[in-house]
């Protein structure tokens, strides 16, 4: 696996520039983990992925819904949220592995929840605080 | 005309019977301590799944509670969205299978849409409801909506959140303070006591006039905010954040109702949703409601949040209208508009 690639945005807005520019490299069946605390900018991101792959609808948390689905673009976005999932097994009970190992993209903020998901996921993406509004982020796999 | 409602969308399984779009005869939801007997534990509190264990005891009670049966049933009334997935095709199959069966029609709704409908339910003593066109702000752990509902079945979106629903800030921002879950409800009484101005969070208007909400960086203005504090968090400063937080909060919604009253020429105002139950929103409201002589409609906590009598109420006025559902209707989790 190449090296981490590593990626500071110093707004909001450029994170989600981020997303749409990665966006891009994703294909079908990829499982994106993003992993990073509250308020890290991963719902901006994912909100720039699906600019980027021409979904339709507007992105929100899904933290309640725990999948939203995002269609009409390149790619099917799944977008899941593991943030009121506590144990694996609560995964399989929610219904959303069938999203996860789908034929789109899914992205799955709070994967880090399921040590055996975040192993399986195609690419790891991590957010950490870099200031107020500055955020620093680091891709692990994908096209390097 | 008795309906049986149906709800599923999020956690919990909940069903009604309702007579006539208002008097409800029974509502019961799966998180119940007399359904959670029947289990001989704790119904787990995210499981889509638990609800095919669920639904038919759910069901079975409120008909048992209604003292009616399954044969009394004029309609069956279901969520069809928005939520989660698994949990909507669990409620919407039963609907479907139990209509089939029993010849009789189904229709699907919408959960949002349902939730103003709240304001006509009553058991015994019957109460004035709002008058048409009427503002509703549906606001919950998974909506923050604003809607103008033009008749029982008719309604324009007029905003709603960009980011983080109105709950889920709460809930978020109450586990970074270390306070559990359900947060809303640890929220409210801390900041009982708490100082609303000890610390100033910007409110998120978007733009003056805007009827849209964004609750995501006020989560991380508390982060930032609590990480610059010195030392160990005490009762005190818990119970000011807490109160700054929710003030900010309650600012908004009440505002950004009451914008929406200005902008739609309405007088009547109903709030729905779990975090209606919110103290101190309650309170704001009802000054605000007093000095701007708005007629506020906040139904009683058990209406308020998610319940299978709202959706009853809303579906009767649909198999009234003649808009039921085939056998092939399928679940709408990212219902289109919301």
């Amino acid at each position: 696996m190449p090296e981490p690639r590593v990626y500071r945005t110093d707004s909001p807005e450029k994170t989600e520039e981020l997303g749409e520019k990665l966006s891009r490299e994703f294909k079908g069946g990829d499982r994106i983990a993003l992993v990073g605390e509250l308020g890290g900018g991963k719902t901006r991101f994912v909100r720039g992925v699906a600019r980027g792959l021409g979904s339709k609808g507007f992105i929100k948390s899904p933290s309640f819904t725990i999948v939203n689905i995002y269609e009409g673009g390149r790619l099917p976005l799944y977008h899941i949220d593991l943030y009121r999932i506590g144990r694996a097994d609560e995964l399989f009970e929610a219904g959303v592995e069938e999203y996860i190992y789908g034929k789109g993209v899914s992205i799955i903020e709070w994967a880090d929840k399921v040590p055996s998901l975040l192993a399986d996921c195609t690419v790891v993406i991590r957010f950490s605080h870099a200031g107020e509004t500055a955020r620093e982020i680091e891709v692990a796999g994908g096209a390097g | 005309m008795l309906i049986l409602g149906v709800e599923s969308s999020c956690d919990d399984t909940a069903a009604a019977v309702v007579e006539d779009g208002h008097r409800v005869l029974s509502s019961v939801v799966s998180s119940q301590d007399d359904i959670h007997s029947k289990f001989g534990g704790i119904v787990p509190e995210l499981a889509s799944r638990r609800h095919i264990e669920s639904i038919i005891p759910v069901v079975d009670s409120a008909l048992l509670k209604a003292s009616v049966t399954i044969g009394d049933i004029d309609g069956i009334a279901v969520t069809q969205g928005p939520g989660l997935v698994g949990s909507i095709l669990i409620g919407l199959s039963f609907a479907k299978a139990v209509s089939f069966v029993r010849s009789i029609p189904f229709t699907g709704v919408n959960h949002i849409e349902s939730h103003p409908l709240a304001a006509f339910l009553h058991e015994t003593q019957e109460h004035e409801p709002p008058d048409f066109p009427f503002v509703s702000l549906i606001v919950s752990g998974g909506h923050t909506t604003l809607l103008l509902m033009e008749s029982h079945t008719g309604y324009r979106i007029l905003g709603q959140t960009l980011d983080d629903a109105a709950g889920e800030a709460f809930d978020k921002v109450a586990k970074l303070l270390g306070l559990g879950y359900p947060g809303g409800v640890a929220i409210d009484r801390l900041a009982r006591t708490g100082d609303p101005d000890s610390a100033r969070f910007t409110r998120p208007y978007i733009a003056k006039g805007s009827l849209d909400f964004s609750f995501s960086g006020i989560k991380t203005a508390v982060l930032t905010h609590v990480r610059g504090l010195k030392g160990a968090i005490d009762e005190k400063t818990l119970s000011d954040l807490s109160a700054s937080f929710q003030e900010a909060v309650v600012d908004v919604l009440v505002d950004k109702a009451l914008w929406a009253l200005e902008a739609t020429g309405s007088a009547n105002l109903v709030v729905a949703g779990g975090v209606a139950c919110n103290s101190r929103l309650r309170a704001r409201l009802r000054e605000a409601a007093q000095q701007e002589a708005i007629r506020l409609f906040i139904p009683p906590p058990k209406f308020c949040s998610d319940n299978g009598a709202m959706v009853a109420a809303l579906g009767y006025h649909q198999i009234k209208k003649g808009a039921t559902g085939t056998l092939d209707m399928n679940a709408l989790p990212t219902w289109e508009g919301f």
